[in-house]
C-alpha cells in the first residue's frame, strides 16, 4: 500500500517471566503474538479488544517504549524498530501519544507552558523565544483552552482539560500519527464527548493519522475509519467500520458487539453471552485462541490455528468457519444490525 | 396503598472540609418498591455513590453528616442504633461495590466470606455456612463451586470476583440490593455475563435493586425507573422508556446526546456528539438558582436566580426545570 504512513508486520512482543531459584526465565507472556496492519495518511485505525488482549502493547511497541521480540515497524517507508536510539530520536517527533490517565501523564511540577514547550525545544522546532511562545499559544487555541492558562499548573485543571493539554503536547511536535491509548476512557460522559469531537476536528484540520486504542466499541464506531479486533495477542478481524459493524465475520467480534449495552430500553437484539474468561496469555490455548469460548467451535479449531485472510474485499478474518459453505457458516450474511439493535 | 420498601426523603449528606462544607447530596427524595429495579445515573461527583453509602450509613460521621429520613419497611434507618443498623446491613439491605478486588478480604477464602454473613445473621454453623456458600456460588454461575469455595480472591478473575460479591450480597436473601457501579471495572463480555446474571437472579430472588451507574447503556438494559442526579440533586425521574424517548431536563438531554450509539454507521446517524459545555460546579458554595444553569444552553435569568422545583411533567415523570414543560427536542 503506497499511502501507508505506518506499517506493522508480524509484530511480536513476549515478556519474560523470571522465577525459580536462579531467577531465570521460566515462561513468557505472549502479549502480542504476530500482529500486522497498516495505517494510511489521515486515516484512523482502531484497535479494540478486552483488557489483556495486547492492544496497548502494540501501541507501546510502535512508540518503541521497549524493544520488540520480532517483526517490523515501518514509518513512512523507513524501518524504525531496529534503529539505534540516537537515529530514532529525531523520528520520534513524527509519532506522538496520548495516554489514558491525564492525571499521571502530566508532570505536576511543570507549568502548562513548559509542558508544551518541551517537545518544541527538544526537536528544535522554534526559531527563537517569540516563536516558541507563539507556537505554545497556537496549541492552546487548537485544543480550545484559554491562552492565559499556560501559566497554570496541571493540578489546577479538570480531567477533561488535562486531556486537552496532553493532546496539545502531542500536537506540539507536529506528528504524522498520533496513538491514542484509551485516551477518552477515563473521562466522564459529557467531557468524553468534548474530547472525541476535538480529536475528530483536529484530525480533519491537520490530516493526522491515528491509531485509536480502545475497548469502547460505540466510541470506536464514532471515531474510526477501520477497525482491527484483537484477542489474546492476535488480530482476529480487520475491516472498514461499516463492514465490521454490519457484518462481523469473526465469532469474537459478534459476541463483542452483542455484549455492549445500548442506550435503548427494550431493544430487541440477538444476544451472544460468552462463557468463561479470557485465557491467560502465558499459556494461550492451542489451535484457535478463541476456541475455549467460541459458541461455534468444532474439532479443527482445537488443532489448527486459523490464519487471518480476506473473506471479502478489505475484510479480513481469522476463522475456520469461512472454509465451510455459506449454509453451514453462522457468520455468513449481515447480522450486525440484529446484534446491536440498530434498526 | 402500602408504603414502598424504601422511602428516602430530603436526604442531605454534607462533608465538612477545611475549605467549606461539601454538599455532596443536597436534598434528594425517592422511593423504591419491592422487587423493583431503579437506576441512579450521573457523572462523577454528582453524589450518586454518596447517596448509596448514606442509605447503609456507611458514611463516616464526622466529617460526614446525614440528614433527612430513610425509611426502610417503615423504620427510619437514620435514627436506628448502630446495633440495629448492623442487623440490617448484609441481611435486609446489602451492597455490591465497584472494585471487587478491594472489597474482598484477600486473606480469607471465598467460602468464609460468603459464610460470614450467614453465620452472623442467620446463626448457621461453620459447616452449614460453607454448604450454603457452595450453593450460592452455584447460583451465581461459578464453575466447580466445591473447589472455588476454598480459594482466595487472588485466584479468581475479575468477573468471578464480582460473582462472589454478588453471592455474598444475596446470601441472606436481602429485600434490597444496592449495586454501586457493579460492572464498571469489567470487560464488555464479562459485563454482559454479570448483567445477565443480575437480571436472572432478580427473577429468582425477587430483591429490589438500586443500581448506581454512569453508563446509560447499562441503565437501558436493566432498570425500570431512572433517577438522574446532577450536583447533589435529583434533576429528573421517569420510567426508563420514557426517559430515553422523551427526556425533559436539559441535562438528561445533553447526557443522552453525548453518548455515541452503537450502530450509528448502519443507521446513518453519525452526527457530531452533543457537548455539554463547561464543568460540574463546585459543591462547596451554595448555588442560588438551578444547579445546571451555568452549563445549560437554555438558561435564562430566572434559572440563575430561582432554583426550579421538581414538577410532574408527565405521568410518573418529574423534572426540575423551569422550562421543561415544552416538548423535549429528541436527543
Amino acid at each position: 500500500m503506497s499511502g501507508a504512513i505506518l506499517e506493522v508486520s508480524d509484530l511480536k512482543k513476549h515478556f519474560p517471566i523470571h522465577g525459580g531459584f536462579f531467577g531465570g526465565t521460566t515462561a513468557h507472556v505472549y502479549a502480542v503474538d504476530g500482529v500486522s496492519f497498516s495505517i494510511a495518511k489521515g486515516e484512523t485505525l482502531s484497535l479494540v479488544g478486552e483488557s489483556g488482549c495486547g492492544k496497548s502493547t502494540v501501541g507501546k511497541a510502535i512508540l518503541r517504549l521497549f524493544d520488540i521480540t520480532a517483526g517490523q515497524v515501518v514509518l513512512d517507508g523507513t524501518r524504525i524498530d531496529t534503529m539505534t536510539a540516537s537515529t530514532l530520536r529525531p523520528i520520534r517527533r513524527r509519532i506522538q501519544v496520548v495516554f489514558q490517565d491525564p492525571f499521571s501523564s502530566l508532570n505536576p511540577r511543570m507549568r502548562v507552558r513548559d509542558i508544551l514547550a518541551e517537545p518544541i525545544r527538544n526537536f528544535g522546532m522554534a526559531k527563537n523565544r517569540a516563536d516558541l511562545e507563539e507556537r505554545v499559544a497556537l496549541l492552546m487555541d487548537k485544543v480550545r483552552l484559554p491562552r492565559d492558562a499556560v501559566n497554570r499548573w496541571p493540578h489546577e485543571f479538570s480531567g477533561g482539560q488535562r486531556q486537552r493539554i496532553c493532546i496539545a503536547r502531542a500536537l506540539a511536535a507536529e506528528p504524522d500519527i498520533i496513538i491514542c491509548d484509551e485516551a477518552v476512557s477515563a473521562l466522564d460522559v459529557s467531557v468524553k464527548a468534548q474530547i472525541v469531537n476535538l480529536l475528530q476536528d483536529l484530525q480533519k484540520e491537520l490530516g493526522l493519522a491515528m491509531l485509536f486504542i480502545s475497548h469502547d466499541l460505540a466510541i470506536v464506531e464514532h471515531m474510526t475509519h477501520r477497525v482491527a479486533v484483537m484477542y489474546l495477542g492476535k488480530i482476529v478481524e480487520v475491516a472498514t467500520k461499516r463492514d465490521l459493524f454490519s457484518a462481523p465475520k469473526h465469532p469474537y467480534t459478534e459476541a463483542l458487539l452483542s455484549a455492549v449495552p445500548v442506550p435503548m430500553p427494550g431493544a430487541q437484539r440477538e444476544r451472544i453471552i460468552l462463557k468463561g474468561d479470557v485465557p491467560s496469555p502465558i499459556n494461550p490455548p492451542q489451535g484457535c485462541r478463541f476456541h475455549t469460548r467460541c459458541p461455534y467451535a468444532f474439532d479443527r479449531c482445537r488443532k489448527d490455528e486459523p490464519a487471518l485472510r480476506q473473506t471479502e474485499a478489505g475484510h479480513w478474518s481469522a476463522c475456520h468457519l469461512h472454509d465451510r459453505p455459506d449454509a453451514e457458516n453462522p457468520l455468513a450474511g449481515a447480522k450486525g444490525a440484529d446484534l446491536i439493535a440498530a434498526h | 396503598m402500602p408504603e414502598p420498601l424504601l422511602v428516602v426523603e430530603n436526604l442531605q449528606t454534607h462533608f465538612r472540609t477545611p475549605d467549606g462544607v461539601n454538599r455532596a447530596v443536597d436534598g434528594i427524595s425517592f422511593h423504591v418498591d419491592a422487587g423493583e429495579t431503579i437506576a441512579v445515573v450521573g457523572e462523577s461527583g454528582c453524589g450518586k455513590s454518596v447517596t448509596a453509602m448514606s442509605m447503609l450509613r456507611l458514611i463516616p460521621e464526622p466529617p460526614g453528616k446525614i440528614a433527612g429520613s430513610i425509611r426502610f419497611q417503615g423504620r427510619d434507618l437514620l435514627t436506628m442504633t448502630d446495633r440495629e443498623m448492623r442487623a440490617i446491613r448484609g441481611n435486609d439491605i446489602s451492597m455490591i461495590f465497584q472494585e471487587p478486588m478491594t472489597s474482598l478480604n484477600p486473606v480469607l477464602n471465598v467460602g468464609r466470606q460468603i459464610g460470614e454473613t450467614l453465620r452472623l445473621h442467620q446463626g448457621l454453623s461453620a459447616r452449614d455456612a460453607e454448604a450454603k456458600a457452595v450453593e450460592m456460588l452455584t447460583l451465581v454461575g461459578i464453575p466447580a463451586p466445591g473447589r472455588r469455595v476454598r480459594e482466595y480472591p487472588h485466584q479468581l478473575s475479575g468477573g468471578m470476583r464480582q460473582r462472589v460479591m454478588i453471592a455474598i450480597a444475596l446470601a441472606c436473601n436481602p429485600k434490597l440490593l444496592i449495586a454501586d457501579e457493579p460492572t464498571t471495572a469489567l470487560d464488555v463480555t464479562i459485563q454482559a455475563q454479570i448483567l445477565d446474571l443480575m437480571r436472572d437472579l432478580k427473577h429468582r430472588v425477587g430483591a429490589a435493586i438500586v443500581l448506581i451507574t454512569h453508563d446509560l447503556g447499562v441503565v437501558a438494559e436493566v432498570a425500570e425507573r431512572v433517577i438522574v442526579m446532577y450536583a447533589g440533586k435529583k434533576v429528573e425521574e421517569a420510567p426508563v422508556g420514557q426517559l430515553f424517548r422523551n427526556p425533559r431536563h436539559p441535562y438528561t438531554q445533553g447526557l443522552l446526546g453525548s453518548v455515541p450509539k452503537l450502530g450509528s454507521s448502519l443507521t446513518g446517524t453519525e452526527t457530531r456528539l452533543a457537548e455539554i459545555p463547561g464543568l460540574v460546579p463546585s459543591l462547596k458554595s451554595k448555588i442560588p438558582g438551578c444547579v445546571f444553569a451555568s452549563r445549560c444552553t437554555y438558561a435564562t435569568d430566572l434559572c440563575r436566580k430561582v432554583a426550579p422545583a421538581l414538577e410532574e411533567k408527565a405521568p410518573h415523570h418529574v423534572a426540575a426545570c423551569h422550562y421543561a414543560i415544552r416538548e423535549a427536542v429528541a436527543a
